[in-house]
C-alpha cells in the first residue's frame, strides 16, 4: 500500500471520528459520544506506549502509572480549588515526565524480562501510594471537584470536550510520526534492532531510550488528565496493573509498526470489551482466551492487515 | 518497641518470606529452564486456594483438602502447559506476557463463576488453630509456624531434587542447553511439562496455605505475584538460591516495615504526619529496596550461572 492510499485511509478514519458527535446527536444516543471519547483517550495512551514499546523495543508493563499521575495532578489541584486547565495540564505533563525520568533511569539500565517486571513493580508502588493517601480518597478515590477550566472551551459541553480529545489525538499522531522519522527516532529504532551496531556507529542508546521513555510518559500523562475529566472521578484504579496490560494489548492488537496502529487496537479492544460486557457479566471468560488466541495466531496486528507489511 | 513484638513480627516476616519463596521458586525455574515469563503463575496460587477450600468442605478433612487441592493445581498446571503455553516457549517475552495476561482474566472469571465473587474465609481445623508458647510470655499462632516449617521443608526438598538427583541433573542440563539435552535422547518436552506442573503445584501450595490467613477471592494471585516479581528481580532471575534469599529479604522488609515504619516516623515527625506518611512509605518499601538493588547490581543478588 503506498503512502497515498494510506493518507486516504487515515483521512477517512478521522472524518468518521469527527462525524460521531453530530450523528450521535441526531440519533439521540449520547452514550456513543461518551464511548468513542473514552476510546480515543485510551488510544492516546496506547499511542504513547507504542513509541517505547513498538519503536524502542522497551516492553513497559507499567504505562498506566502515567495515566494515574496525570489524573492525580488534575484531581489534586482541583481538590485545592485550582481549576485552571492550563496549569493543571502542565502539571500533569510535567509530573508524568518527572516520574518517567526516575522510573526510566533505573529501569533502562536493565533489559528483557527484568525491564518488564521492574516497570510493573514501580507502577504497583505508585498504585499502593495512591491507595494509602487518605487525603485524596485512598482506596475509594474521590470525585473530581471541577472539570479543567480553559476559558473558551467548556469541558462540560460533551461535544466540545470530544473535539478537544480528537484534536489531541491528531496532534499526537502527527508528533509521533515526526518523532519516529526524525534522527532521534532513527537512533531509537536502530537500538531496538541491533544495540551493538548502534553503539559501534557512535550512539550510546541509554540517553536516547531515556528521552523516549520520558516523552512517552509525558504524553500518557496528558491522556490521564483527559481521562479524569472524562470520568469526573479519580481513583488509584487508573494505575491498576491490568490497565497497563490493556494498553499493551491495544498496541499489539493494532500493530507496532505504525503510529496509527495502537489507535486501531484501542478501538478493537474496547469495542469488543463493550460488546462482550453488554452480553454477559462473565465477559472476561471470553475475552481472556480471545486475547491468548490473538497473540498466538494474529501476529501482525490490525494495521498490518489494513496497510500491508511496512518496514 | 519491645523485644516480644519484634520477635513476633520477625516470625511473620519469615512466614511471608517462605510463602513468597514457594511462588518464586516455580516462577524462576520456569523462566530459567523454559525461558518463559508466566504472569498466570498467580492464577495457580488462586486455584490452589479455591480447590483446597472446596475439598476441605467436601471431605471435612483439612489434610485431604490440601492434598486434593495440590493434586488439582498440578493437573491444572499441566493442562495449561499442554494447551496454551507449550507453543509460547519459542516466542519473545512480549507475546508470553500478553498471552498469560489473557489467561489471568480467564481464570479470575472462572473462579468467580464457580465460587462467586465474594471473598471466602477458609477455616482451620482445631488441631492447627490456637497458639503455642515459644518461651515464657511469647505466644505465636501454631498455623503460621506450620507454614514456616512446610516452606523450609519444601525449600530443602527442592534443593535436594535439583542438586542431588538424576531429574535435577536433567533440569539443570535443560536450563543450560536444551538442544544438547534433547539430542542425548531426553524427552525435553515431557521434562518441561513436569517442571511447569511442579511449579504450578508449588504456587498452589502457597495459595492453599495462605487461604486461612488471608481471604480466598478472585484476583488474589496477582497481588502476591507482583511481590514475587520483586523477589526474583532482587534475587536474580532463574536462580533458586536467589529466589530464597530474595523471598526472605522481601518478606522481612515488608512485614517489619508495615509494623515499625510508622512508630519510628512518629519519633521524628508529628503523630499526624507519621500517620499519613507511615503506611505510604511502608507499602513502597520493597519497591524502593528493589530500585536500590538494581542500581547497584542490575542482575540481582545471586545471578543464575549460565
Amino acid at each position: 500500500m503506498n503512502s497515498r492510499t494510506r493518507a486516504i485511509v487515515l483521512a477517512t478514519g478521522l472524518a468518521v471520528l469527527a462525524a460521531v458527535p453530530p450523528v450521535a446527536g441526531l440519533l439521540n444516543q449520547p452514550f456513543y459520544l461518551d464511548l468513542v471519547r473514552r476510546i480515543m483517550i485510551f488510544a492516546i495512551a496506547a499511542l504513547s506506549l507504542n513509541l517505547i514499546l513498538g519503536y524502542g523495543g522497551m516492553i513497559s508493563f507499567g504505562h498506566a502509572a502515567y495515566l494515574g499521575i496525570g489524573a492525580y495532578a488534575v484531581g489534586v489541584l482541583a481538590h485545592y480549588g485550582i481549576d485552571n486547565g492550563f496549569l493543571q495540564w502542565a502539571l500533569a505533563i510535567g509530573a508524568s515526565a518527572l516520574v518517567a525520568l526516575v522510573i526510566g533511569a533505573v529501569s533502562i539500565r536493565t533489559s528483557g524480562v527484568y525491564f518488564i517486571m521492574i516497570t510493573l513493580a514501580f507502577t504497583q508502588m505508585l498504585y499502593y501510594l495512591g491507595i494509602s493517601v487518605e487525603e485524596f480518597g485512598g482506596d475509594d478515590g474521590m470525585r473530581l471537584a471541577a472539570k479543567s477550566q480553559f476559558g473558551l472551551i467548556d469541558l462540560n459541553d460533551g461535544n466540545a470536550f470530544y473535539y478537544l480529545v480528537l484534536a489531541v489525538l491528531v496532534l499526537f499522531l502527527f508528533l509521533g510520526h515526526r518523532l519516529v522519522n526524525s534522527r532521534f527516532g532513527m537512533v531509537i529504532r536502530a537500538a531496538r534492532s541491533n544495540e551493538a551496531r548502534t553503539r559501534s556507529i557512535g550512539f550510546s542508546p541509554y540517553p536516547y531510550r531515556l528521552a523516549a521513555f520520558v516523552i512517552a510518559g509525558a504524553m500518557c500523562g496528558l491522556a490521564g488528565a483527559l481521562l479524569v475529566n472524562h470520568t469526573a472521578y479519580l481513583t488509584p484504579e487508573f494505575m491498576n496493573w491490568t490497565r497497563s496490560g490493556e494498553l499493551m494489548f491495544m498496541v499489539i492488537l493494532g500493530g507496532t509498526a505504525s503510529i496509527a496502529g495502537p489507535v486501531l487496537g484501542a478501538f478493537a479492544l474496547l469495542l469488543v470489551e463493550d460488546a462482550l460486557s453488554g452480553w454477559t457479566q462473565h465477559w472476561q471468560l471470553i475475552l481472556g482466551p480471545l486475547l491468548v488466541l490473538s497473540v498466538l495466531f494474529f501476529r501482525r496486528g490490525l494495521a498490518g492487515l489494513l496497510f500491508g507489511k511496512n518496514e | 518497641m519491645d523485644i516480644v513484638l519484634v520477635l513476633e513480627q520477625a516470625l511473620n516476616g519469615l512466614q511471608l518470606g517462605v510463602m513468597l519463596f514457594l511462588m518464586a521458586a516455580g516462577l524462576t525455574l520456569v523462566f530459567g529452564i523454559m525461558n518463559l515469563v508466566n504472569l498466570a503463575h498467580g492464577s495457580f496460587y488462586m486455584v490452589g486456594a479455591y480447590l483446597a477450600t472446596y475439598f476441605y468442605q467436601l471431605t471435612g478433612s483439612f489434610t485431604f483438602g490440601a492434598l486434593l487441592g495440590l493434586a488439582g493445581t498440578l493437573a491444572v498446571g499441566i493442562v495449561v502447559e499442554l494447551v496454551a503455553l507449550r507453543t509460547l516457549y519459542e516466542r519473545d517475552h512480549l507475546d508470553q506476557v500478553l498471552a498469560t495476561f489473557g489467561l489471568i482474566l480467564f481464570f479470575n472469571e472462572l473462579m468467580a463463576i464457580l465460587w462467586g465473587r465474594a471473598a471466602i474465609y477458609a477455616t482451620l481445623p482445631d488441631y492447627l488453630s490456637g497458639h503455642v508458647e515459644l518461651f515464657a510470655g511469647v505466644r505465636y499462632p501454631l498455623y503460621r509456624l506450620v507454614i514456616i516449617a512446610v516452606g523450609l521443608a519444601v525449600a530443602g526438598l527442592l534443593w535436594f531434587v535439583v542438586a542431588r538427583t538424576r531429574l535435577g541433573m536433567l533440569i539443570r542440563a535443560g536450563a543450560s542447553n536444551r538442544t544438547m539435552v534433547a539430542a542425548l535422547g531426553v524427552n525435553i518436552r515431557l521434562l518441561y511439562t513436569l517442571v511447569f506442573g511442579a511449579g504450578a503445584a508449588l504456587a498452589g501450595l502457597a495459595g492453599l496455605m495462605s487461604g486461612p490467613i488471608h481471604v480466598v477471592q478472585p484476583g488474589m494471585g496477582e497481588l502476591i505475584l507482583i511481590e514475587v516479581f520483586v523477589v526474583i528481580v532482587i534475587g536474580g532471575i532463574g536462580s533458586i538460591r536467589g529466589a530464597l534469599a530474595g523471598a526472605l529479604i522481601v518478606g522481612m522488609v515488608d512485614t517489619l516495615g508495615r509494623a515499625f515504619v510508622r512508630p519510628m516516623l512518629a519519633t521524628v515527625l508529628s503523630p499526624s504526619a507519621a500517620d499519613t506518611a507511615g503506611p505510604a512509605l511502608a507499602s513502597m518499601l520493597i519497591y524502593l529496596l528493589m530500585a536500590v538493588v538494581l542500581a547497584l547490581r542490575p542482575q540481582g543478588l545471586f545471578p543464575a550461572r549460565s
